[in-house]
C-alpha cells in the first residue's frame, strides 16, 4: 500500500477502501468467513447459517432531513444482514460520546433507536457506552452489531451472479448523501430533500418469498450504484451493461447534480437495493418491487453479460457507451 | 426547457451524427481545449459514436494539470508555516507537487481547507483574524472575474490578513502556444464554452484569421458537442475558416465586458507558466499597484526545488502530442490513487478521463 497516512479516502467505500482491505485487513484477518467479503458474514451451525456483521456510523451532521445517526445505525445493520437473506433479530449497540454532548440530544436519538428497531422488528440485545474529553470524538460515533438467521433454501452471494440475468434498483439514487450535503454547512436548497434511509428487511423478505432463486442482493452504500455493481462483476467475473436511461434519480437531486458536478451514480444510498436474479423472473420480481412502498421506483437496469468480464459499461443517454468504473478518491466524507 | 433532457436527446444526436457522416469525406483531428468538454466527451461516448476518420485530441484546458509545480510546492511550503491557513478548490488538494501534495500535508495537520466559490475565503478568514489565510488561486477566464471580485471585496471591507496566491491563466495564449509549435496538427479547435461566455469572440480570431484554422465556441451537452463538431466539419470541408458560435444560448460576441473590467481593474497581463508546457507570454496576470499588498508572493518562504517526474509525459499529453496510452506510467505507476502527474488527478485531467472511462 503506498499510502503512510490514512486518508479520508480510506473511508469513502472506493477504491482506497478495496485496497485497505486487501492489503491490511484481509491477509491480517484472513478466514473462509471474511473472505468472500458480501455485506454480512454467514456462520453455519447444525441449526442452519446465521448472518453477522457489523458497521460504524460517522455521520456529520447527526441529525438531518429524513433521519439521524440512530435511525441510520439500525438501518445500516438491518440492511447489511438482509442483503445476504438473513432476517434481523438482535443488534448490539456501542457509543462513544464526546464529553459534553447533550443529554437531551442523545435521549432523541435513543428513542430514534427505539422506534427504527420497533419499525425493523428487531432487538437490541447489548450494549456499551464510553465517554471521551472534549475534543477527542466528534459529538457522538455509533457502532452496531447484528445477527439473524438466513432462511434455509436461500444462498445470496455477490459471486452468484450469471451471464443472463438481469439487474433491478428499488428506487431514486442519491437522496442520502443530498440530504446530507444540504443539511451541512453551504449547502442551501430551494427543495426539500430527505434521506432514504429505511429498514429493507420487509422488502427483501417478500422478493425472497416470491422469487429464491435471487443471485445477490446489495445496498448501494458509500461508493454508490457504480462502485457497488463492480464489487459484484468483480466477484462473479461477470460484465453487466447498464442502461443510463433507465436509472431512477429525482428531478430534484439530478439538477443539485448537475449544479454541483456530481454524478448520482457515486452517491450514498440508506434505502434501496440492487437484486440480481435469472431474467424470467425479473419482470415479476419487478411487480413485487414496486408494490412495497420502499420500491415503488424500482426498474430493471441492466443486465449481466459474459463479454467484458468485472468490467461495468454504461449505455448513454444519447447512445453511446463508457466504462462505468468504481469510485475513486472520495466525494465527501462522513455520509454515514 | 429543462436544458438537461432536451440537450441529450437521442434522436436528435443520432441526426447530428449522421450529418457528421455525410458531410465529413477526410480524415481530420479535432482539438477540445477544455476539461469539461474532455468529460462529457467520454461521459457520452461520443468518440464512439463519430465516424473513424475523425480523431478529438484533448488539450490543455485543464486550469489544475497546467498549475505548475512551483506554485503547488509555494502553497504547500506557506501551509507549513505558523498561522497560517490555504483556503483553495477541491481539485487542487490531491495535485502533486515535487514532493508532496496539499492533501498530504492536511493529513499531518497543516491547516488546509476546500471552498467552492472565492467569497467564502473572505468569510472564513473573517473568521480566523488570527490567521493569515491565502487563498489559492487557480483556474481560467471562468473563474478569474470571481476572483478578481473577491480581492476587490477584501481590500473595501479592510480583511487584512486575506492573501491571494494567483495562479490563474488565459486560454487565447495556450491557443497561440500550440499553434506556434511545429510538433501538433490540428485541422480545428472545439472552443471552451464558458471561457469564452466572459471573453467573446474577439480574442480568438488569430486562429482564423492568421493560422487559417476552424473554431467552434461549444456548449458541453452532448447535443452542443455534436452540433459544435458539425459545424467544425462544415468549415472545414468548406475550406472556410471562422470563430462560429455554437453556444448561442449563453455566449455572446462581445462576450461579459462587466466580468471583464473587474479583471482589468485588479490585474495585469503577464508571463506565467504552465505546467509540462514551458513560459507562455501575457497567459497570466500580476496584481495591479492597487492591490498589490494582498499578493500572497509579497512573503518570504523557503520553496523545496522543483522536481518533476522524468517519465511524466503530462506536458505532451497537455499539448495533444500524446495520448495517456502513449505515457509508461499511465495506468502502470500512475492511476488516481496514486497519480504521478497532475493529468490524472484532476477529475478534467485528460488521463483521469481516459482512466476512468476507457
Amino acid at each position: 500500500m503506498p499510502e503512510e497516512k490514512i486518508l479520508l479516502a480510506h473511508g469513502s467505500g472506493g477504491k482506497l477502501s478495496h485496497d485497505l482491505i486487501r492489503e491490511v485487513f484481509l491477509p491480517l484477518l484472513s478466514n473462509s468467513f471474511l473472505e468472500p467479503l458480501d455485506d454480512s458474514a454467514k456462520i453455519t451451525n447444525q441449526q442452519g447459517q446465521i448472518a453477522f456483521t457489523t458497521d460504524s456510523y460517522v455521520v456529520n451532521p447527526i441529525f438531518f432531513p429524513g433521519g439521524d445517526i440512530g435511525k441510520l445505525a439500525v438501518c445500516g445493520t438491518v440492511n447489511d444482514l438482509s442483503m445476504v437473506g438473513g432476517n434481523p433479530s438482535h443488534l448490539s449497540l456501542s457509543l462513544i460520546i464526546e464529553e459534553g454532548f447533550s443529554s437531551e440530544l442523545l435521549k432523541k436519538i435513543v428513542s430514534s433507536i427505539r422506534e427504527t428497531a420497533k419499525r425493523a422488528g428487531v432487538n437490541i440485545v447489548t450494549g456499551d457506552t464510553k465517554v471521551v474529553e472534549h475534543g477527542a470524538a466528534d459529538q457522538l460515533f455509533i457502532n452496531t452489531s447484528g445477527i439473524g438467521w438466513i432462511r434455509p433454501g436461500i444462498n445470496l452471494s455477490g459471486t452468484h451472479a450469471k451471464p443472463g440475468d438481469n439487474i433491478l434498483l428499488s428506487g431514486y439514487l442519491g437522496d442520502h448523501e443530498m440530504a446530507i450535503l444540504s443539511a451541512r454547512e453551504g449547502f442551501k436548497f430551494q427543495v426539500e430533500l430527505e434521506s432514504d434511509c429505511a429498514p429493507l428487511n420487509d422488502l427483501v423478505g417478500q422478493m425472497l418469498d416470491a422469487c429464491p432463486s435471487i443471485r445477490c442482493m446489495r445496498d448501494p452504500t458509500r461508493g454508490g450504484l457504480a462502485t457497488t455493481l463492480n464489487e459484484i462483476a468483480s466477484m462473479s467475473n461477470v460484465g453487466m451493461v447498464i442502461e443510463e436511461k433507465d436509472i431512477p434519480v429525482r428531478e430534484s437531486v439530478r439538477g443539485i447534480c448537475e449544479l454541483l458536478g456530481l454524478d448520482p451514480l457515486y452517491l450514498a444510498n440508506e434505502g434501496k437495493l440492487i437484486a440480481i436474479c435469472p431474467s424470467n423472473e425479473a419482470d415479476r420480481l419487478l411487480q413485487i418491487m414496486k408494490g412495497h412502498p420502499l420500491g415503488i421506483h424500482g426498474e430493471i437496469i441492466g443486465r449481466v453479460t459474459e463479454e467484458n468480464p468485472k468490467r461495468v459499461i454504461l449505455h448513454t443517454l444519447i447512445g453511446g457507451h463508457r466504462i462505468l468504473d468504481m469510485l475513486t478518491g472520495m466525494q465527501f466524507p462522513r455520509i454515514c | 426547457m429543462k436544458f438537461i433532457d432536451e440537450f441529450r436527446d437521442k434522436e436528435i444526436a443520432e441526426g447530428l451524427i449522421q450529418r457528421i457522416k455525410k458531410t465529413s469525406t477526410r480524415p481530420i483531428q479535432l482539438m477540445e481545449v477544455c476539461g469539461t468538454h474532455t468529460v462529457s466527451i467520454f461521459r457520452y461516448g461520443i468518440r464512439g459514436l463519430l465516424p473513424e476518420h475523425i480523431n478529438l485530441l484533448s488539450g490543455p484546458g485543464c486550469p489544475v494539470c497546467v498549475t505548475p509545480n512551483r506554485d503547488i510546492d509555494l502553497a504547500i511550503a506557506f501551509s507549513r508555516q505558523k498561522d497560517v491557513m490555504i483556503v483553495t478548490f477541491g481539485d487542487m488538494m490531491r495535485v502533486p507537487g515535487s514532493t508532496s501534495s496539499l492533501q498530504k500535508e492536511k493529513a499531518e495537520g497543516r491547516d488546509i481547507r476546500i471552498v467552492y466559490s472565492s467569497l467564502e475565503a473572505l468569510k472564513i478568514a473573517k473568521e480566523y483574524p488570527e490567521k493569515r489565510v491565502i487563498f489559492f488561486a487557480i483556474g481560467f477566464e471562468t473563474t478569474s472575474p470571481t476572483i478578481a471580485v473577491a480581492i476587490i471585496q477584501a481590500k473595501a471591507e479592510k480583511i487584512h490578513n486575506l492573501f491571494f496566491l494567483n495562479s490563474q491563466k488565459r486560454v487565447p495564449p495556450a491557443l497561440l502556444a500550440l499553434l506556434r509549435s511545429k510538433q501538433l496538427k490540428i485541422d480545428g479547435f472545439i472552443l471552451p464554452g464558458h471561457v469564452s461566455a466572459i471573453i467573446g469572440t474577439k480574442p480568438y480570431q488569430f486562429i482564423s484569421r492568421e493560422f487559417n484554422q476552424p473554431a467552434v465556441i461549444t456548449g458541453f451537452e452532448p447535443l452542443d458537442i455534436l452540433q459544435g463538431i458539425w459545424m467544425l466539419v462544415k468549415q472545414i470541408e468548406e475550406n472556410r475558416p471562422a470563430i462560429e458560435i455554437q453556444y448561442r444560448r449563453v455566449v455572446h460576441e462581445e462576450g461579459n465586458p462587466i466580468a471583464l473590467s473587474k479583471i482589468d481593474e485588479v490585474f495585469e497581463r503577464d508571463r506565467t507558466q504552465w505546467r509540462g508546457i514551458g513560459w507562455i507570454e501575457e497567459s497570466g496576470y500580476i496584481f495591479k499597484k492597487p492591490y498589490k499588498k494582498m499578493d500572497a508572493r509579497n512573503f518570504d518562504v523557503e520553496v523545496e526545488p522543483t522536481r518533476e517526474h522524468p517519465e511524466c509525459h503530462c506536458g505532451e499529453v497537455l499539448q495533444g502530442i500524446k495520448t495517456p496510452l502513449e505515457c509508461q506510467l499511465f495506468k502502470r505507476v500512475c492511476h488516481p490513487e496514486n497519480p504521478i502527474g497532475p493529468c490524472m488527478v484532476s477529475i478534467e485531467g485528460t488521463c483521469f478521463t481516459y482512466y476512468k472511462f476507457q
